[in-house]
């Protein structure tokens, strides 16, 4: 008897997990990554010639994952955004497993977009974004459940998307209770197994938004990560685009609902907001004094 | 805020401190509420117009000289009245309030809604 080496095994078993997909308009490129549920792979289209990416459920759950990739295909056709990675096909290879293909997305995880030197503003006006995408899946009755800054991706263009939405939950299902996650990122309830609603989102957004703002987060902006990311779900923002709508303010420099300011922070703020046109008019004063002394020599 | 109202009040502001300046001049101590009336009216003028020029165009440079015109044109009134005398006393500063709001309604403030006529 013949033994095999440990190389010649890794190879047969990847050459077993290999999707089939002759007969499908797909071509593989190469694999992209992996997950819980499959893995996803870049392919040629060869009717529209173009590339796309496309999850295959893992060989190990052909029988049971099927629907589940299905359904996350479905969920994701629903959410036509901008911000939200569409979907193009969906379908069953000659082996079995099921697979839809998606657009697409060259870029970089908004983490890894962190490392870049980007400002803290430019930053959260990527978040601003997230929080576009999360707010529409919301309002089409979708929670993502997943949110974390390995989940959204900047393209090269600038453009933000929210993927992986595998464990994603509709108004629809039966018990809206999610059955995955990230720990860190999940929400006490989703932990604990309990129903979730879009306020499950938001902890996880003002967690990422903890993350991504790191040492630059002064008063205000904590504020705005504890809000979020706050234990009992009633303390929480509504919806994201609450938690959006006090994030655009921070950037503008307006009141936030996440802090009560005293009197003299308020009077801070209006400043650094005005300095401009503080500097205008005093420079307009200044120069007045100097006719004045000039004028009276 | 709409780019009227903050040309109003910075114009009416910059206006009033234009017209108390003129307590450092002995000879009009004893008119300085007429004359600080007259300033106030004159910047709160030159907001109004600054304001309705932001509205109907967006650029910061055009803003400055209109306000610089228009407050040109006002202090040169004032200095009508007096028969031509403080002209660069008037002048300079009444010109520079001018600009100063005209920056300001292209910088700050609400624009004008553009009517759905126009986004055809």
């Amino acid at each position: 008897m013949t033994w095999l080496s440990d190389d010649a095994v890794e190879r047969l078993r990847s050459t077993i997990d290999e999707p089939d997909f002759s007969g499908t308009r797909y071509r593989i490129v190469g694999e992209i990554g992996r997950g819980g549920m499959g893995v996803v792979y870049e392919a040629e289209d060869v009717d529209l010639q173009r590339r796309v990416a496309v999850k295959v459920l893992a060989a190990d759950l052909a029988d049971a994952g099927g629907d589940r990739v299905r359904r996350e295909a479905r969920v994701l056709a629903g959410l036509e955004h901008p911000g939200i990675v569409p979907v193009h096909d969906v379908g069953v290879l000659p082996d079995g497993r099921v697979f839809y293909a998606m657009k697409l997305v060259r870029g970089v995880t908004v983490g890894e977009f962190l490392r870049g030197a980007h400002g803290a503003a430019a930053v959260l006006r990527v978040f601003l974004r997230i929080c576009e995408a999360v707010a529409f899946a919301h309002a089409k009755g979708s929670v993502h459940c997943d949110l974390k800054p390995q989940n959204v991706m900047v393209g090269e263009f600038g453009e933000v998307l929210v993927v992986d939405w595998g464990v994603a939950r509709s108004r629809g299902d039966a018990a809206v209770r999610a059955s995955g996650g990230t720990h860190g990122f999940m929400a006490p309830e989703q932990e604990a197994g309990a129903a979730v609603d879009a306020r499950t989102d938001v902890y996880a957004l003002g967690v990422m938004l903890r993350t991504l703002a790191g040492d630059a987060r002064n008063k205000r902006l904590e504020a705005i990560c504890a809000k979020a990311a706050a234990a009992n779900p009633d303390h929480r923002y509504e919806s994201a685009r609450e938690l959006g709508a006090d994030v655009a303010g921070y950037l503008d420099g307006e009141a936030i609902t996440a802090y009560r300011e005293t009197a003299l922070e308020r009077a801070g703020r209006w400043l650094d907001r005005n300095r401009a046109l503080i500097a205008v008019v005093a420079a307009y004063l200044i120069m007045r004094a100097i006719i004045l002394l000039f004028v009276h020599r | 805020m709409n780019k009227i109202t903050i040309g109003i009040l910075l114009g009416a502001a910059l206006g009033a401190a234009d017209g108390l300046t003129a307590w450092f001049t002995p000879e009009v101590r004893a008119e300085i509420i007429g004359i600080v009336i007259g300033s106030t009216v004159k910047g709160m003028i030159a907001g109004v117009a600054a304001g309705w020029f932001a509205r109907k165009v967006d650029s910061v440079v055009g803003g400055i000289f209109f306000g610089l015109l228009i407050g040109a044109l006002l202090a040169y009134g004032v200095v009508a009245m007096q028969g031509g005398k403080y002209f660069w006393e008037v002048m300079l500063p009444g010109s520079a309030v001018g600009a100063i709001v005209g920056w300001a309604t292209q910088r700050y403030g609400r624009p004008a809604l553009i009517p759905a006529s126009a986004q055809r």
